[in-house]
């Protein structure tokens, strides 16, 4: 009798630990699409629950009304309207209260306004809020092979919070002064880096520093690449960074076989490359300048205002918002200048091979797939 | 005289601790330490009795040692998370201690720059070299072979060419492994990446087949003397000669199931030479990269090694050569 309750003792203990085991795998099984030939393991794989979830979690502000470009400027109705004077009245008053709705929806216009001196800069969000806007029509403008004609405006980040959710300080390291324990930036749970003991504050070199991503060699033999291990950790943790908040897998946009070779990659990783770019251009001429306009309790451990990264817009989606056009409705977000709907329907030329397949903007983002499928079916090469 | 110790069965047999055979004079060093005790426990996995133990200078010189890379690994490890013993614990697969930046070359830095970690490195290589001497002499001393002590070399070898032989050729202790859980499996990884994929490397190739062979070889083994336990498995040599034997049992099922068979003997040369080649042709493999080969994908284009699919979806272009800009 004892023996049989031993052997039941044993299996409740091994069913228990398979559960436990099982507790690692993710549920519902993940959709795996093939993303190019068979047998390269170029597959896109996400977790039907988390985009539903993600999906979910899109609550978009309605667009207001257009308002037709009639009128007197802004320029010459407000004071100091340093950015937005070419907009009519109408237009002006539509875009304010848009981003009150995008940006500060619970704190209203007082949260960057004094309510009986809007034109004042007395309230450093203004200040900011300014900036961020020649930041969203520079992006608009001059980045298309990144933001193509979907285009961002204040909600793409912000997402109704002031602040936006996903943002980056630099590190602050004690230790390395001292006399042991030095982390060299690494080994320690990096959240920036999918929780990987890679170096945790890839930004500072990556998206604010110009540092060499590339360390491969173009040679098969030694041609004096001098590229170090400890290098390609820190370029592998910035592609862990683009992985997490993209919620894709590495063959997103590299062929895993050889991550340096372009011909061998998607044409994902052009745009990539150029958000790369685009993010160092932000962090160092956008929101860096800004240091002494925010308060200390904006600033990180080491006194640096918040900085963007791939997640500030993507938030773990492989788009945006799953490619919700955010210009369209906006277009004197377009760029500098930009008026009324001439922009709308002559978004930038985008380089033709640079062009997502699937960028073609949707207005729904629930008719979206979770994952774009290919351009074209996969097919047998011919048998010669 | 050497009598029968061992036989092939879980019967534990509770009797005093027996001290193990008397060495022949002139062997060198066969005193034993710590007084035999038995431990049931023990006895399910393996032996009941524990010790005596022999320890020796090369034994105790090579405990000290260890002791100090542990201390030293450990230790910074806890002075990464600034002393707190419950981030020690919650992070300790994450935590390492990291060899020198690139930028020192070879010369020796200051503590907290990788110094610790060239002291950690010489006193656990000088511990594993002295253990090997000591299993080397103990094998000697029972009048045996010296295969453990020749394999535990296979394992140095691989373990010297990742943090010593390599970085010396490469000119850097910053190419060298740091001693951490995910921190050295991270820069396995990134080892592959940097060089262009590992997988194209002809003698890693080579360790992989001869570590996946290890494991079909030990299951093949050891599934085939569990099997034939019945019939006195362990009692190889007088069966060798005999007909209906679990010597002969065990080398017919294989004949049948595939048409070849090793024997009682050769086995065991299978599975020593295929564990000491996964070390040997790493190690090689290990050696070549960054010092004869820097891209192992390319190189691997040029001997025919990489196929090419068809272009089916569009491919990436390289905005630097695109646009000349700085890559």
């Amino acid at each position: 009798m004892s023996t049989l309750r031993a052997v039941r003792a044993a299996q409740g203990l091994s069913i228990a630990l398979m559960v436990v085991a099982l507790a690692g795998c993710e549920i519902p099984a993940t959709q795996k699409d093939q993303s190019g030939y068979r047998g390269t393991g170029l597959v896109n794989v996400q977790n039907p629950r988390i985009v539903a979830e993600q999906r979910a979690a899109i609550k978009i502000p309605a667009a207001l009304p257009r308002v037709p470009s009639v009128g007197p400027p802004a320029s010459a109705v407000y004071q100091n309207v340093q950015v937005l004077g070419d907009l009519s009245v109408g237009e002006f008053a539509r875009l304010m209260v848009s981003i009150t709705a995008w940006v500060s929806p619970e704190q209203g216009c007082n949260y960057c306004h004094i309510s009986d001196n809007l034109a004042s800069d007395a309230v450093y969000t203004k200040v900011v809020a300014r900036r961020m806007l020649q930041m969203t029509q520079q992006i608009n403008s001059e980045w298309n092979v990144h933001v193509a004609a979907t285009g961002v405006n204040c909600y793409t980040c912000h997402r109704g919070q002031p602040v936006p959710g996903q943002v980056w300080f630099k590190e602050v390291d004690n230790v390395r002064s001292s006399f042991a324990g030095n982390r060299a930036g690494q080994n320690m749970v990096g959240t920036a880096v999918g929780t990987a003991s890679l170096p945790s504050d890839p930004f500072s070199a990556f998206l604010e520093g110009s540092t060499e991503i590339r360390g491969m060699s173009t040679t098969a033999l030694p041609t004096g690449n001098r590229a170090s291990i400890k290098q390609a950790e820190w370029t592998f943790g910035l592609m862990m960074h683009m992985s997490t908040s993209l919620g894709v897998n590495c063959t997103y946009c590299h062929n895993s076989r050889s991550f340096n070779e372009w011909d061998e990659s998607r044409a994902q990783r052009t745009p990539a490359w150029h958000a790369i770019r685009m993010v160092r251009e932000i962090n160092n001429d956008y929101l860096n300048p800004l240091v002494g306009v925010f308060p200390t309790n904006r600033l990180g451990p080491s006194g640096d205002v918040a900085k963007v990264n791939c997640g500030t817009c993507h938030q773990g989606v492989y788009k945006p918002l799953f490619g919700t056009p955010m210009l369209v409705d906006h277009p004197e977000l377009a760029g500098p200048g930009a008026t009324s709907s001439a922009a709308i329907n002559t978004p930038s030329p985008v380089p033709a091979q640079s062009v997502d397949p699937a960028a073609e903007p949707a207005a729904d983002p629930a008719a979206i797939p979770a994952v774009e499928p290919l351009p074209q079916p996969v097919v047998e090469p011919p048998v010669s | 005289m050497p009598d029968y110790q061992n036989i092939f069965t879980r019967i534990q047999v509770d009797v005093p601790a027996y001290a193990g055979a008397p060495l022949p004079a002139g062997s060198g060093g066969g005193e034993r330490e710590v007084k035999p005790f038995l431990v049931h426990l023990l006895g399910r996995i393996g032996d009941a009795q524990v010790g005596p133990i022999y320890l020796g200078w090369t034994g105790v010189t090579s405990a000290v040692c260890f002791l100090i890379a542990f201390e030293i690994i450990g230790l910074n490890m806890l002075a990464s998370v600034n002393w707190d013993p419950v981030q020690f614990v919650r992070q300790l697969f994450w935590l390492a201690l990291e060899p020198p930046p690139p930028a020192y070359g070879l010369s020796i830095p200051p503590l907290n720059e990788g110094g610790w970690w060239l002291m950690a490195g010489f006193f656990l290589t000088t511990s594993l070299i002295l253990w090997n001497i000591r299993m080397y002499r103990r094998a000697r001393a029972h009048g045996m072979g010296t295969h453990v002590a020749w394999a535990f070399s296979a394992a140095i070898w691989l373990y010297l060419v990742l943090g010593f032989i390599r970085p010396i050729a490469m000119g850097s202790w910053g190419e060298a492994v740091p001693f951490g859980i995910f921190p050295h499996l991270d820069w396995t990884a990134a080892f592959s990446i940097r060089y262009g994929n590992l997988f194209y490397n002809p003698f890693h190739c080579l360790s992989i087949a001869f570590l996946y062979g290890s494991a079909l070889l030990f299951a093949m083994h050891a599934g085939t003397i569990l099997a034939t336990t019945r019939y006195g498995a362990e009692r190889e040599l007088e069966q060798i000669a005999h007909r209906g034997t679990a010597a002969e049992r065990g080398a017919l099922f294989w004949r049948w199931t595939m048409g070849f068979n090793a024997t009682m003997e050769s086995i065991h040369r299978w599975a020593w030479w295929f564990a000491v080649l996964t070390p040997l042709t790493g190690g090689i493999g290990i050696l070549l990269t960054g010092t004869v080969v820097d891209n192992w994908y390319l190189w691997g284009i040029e001997h025919g090694m990489v196929p090419s699919y068809p272009a089916v979806v569009p491919a990436a272009i390289d905005p630097t050569l695109a646009t000349g800009a700085a890559p």
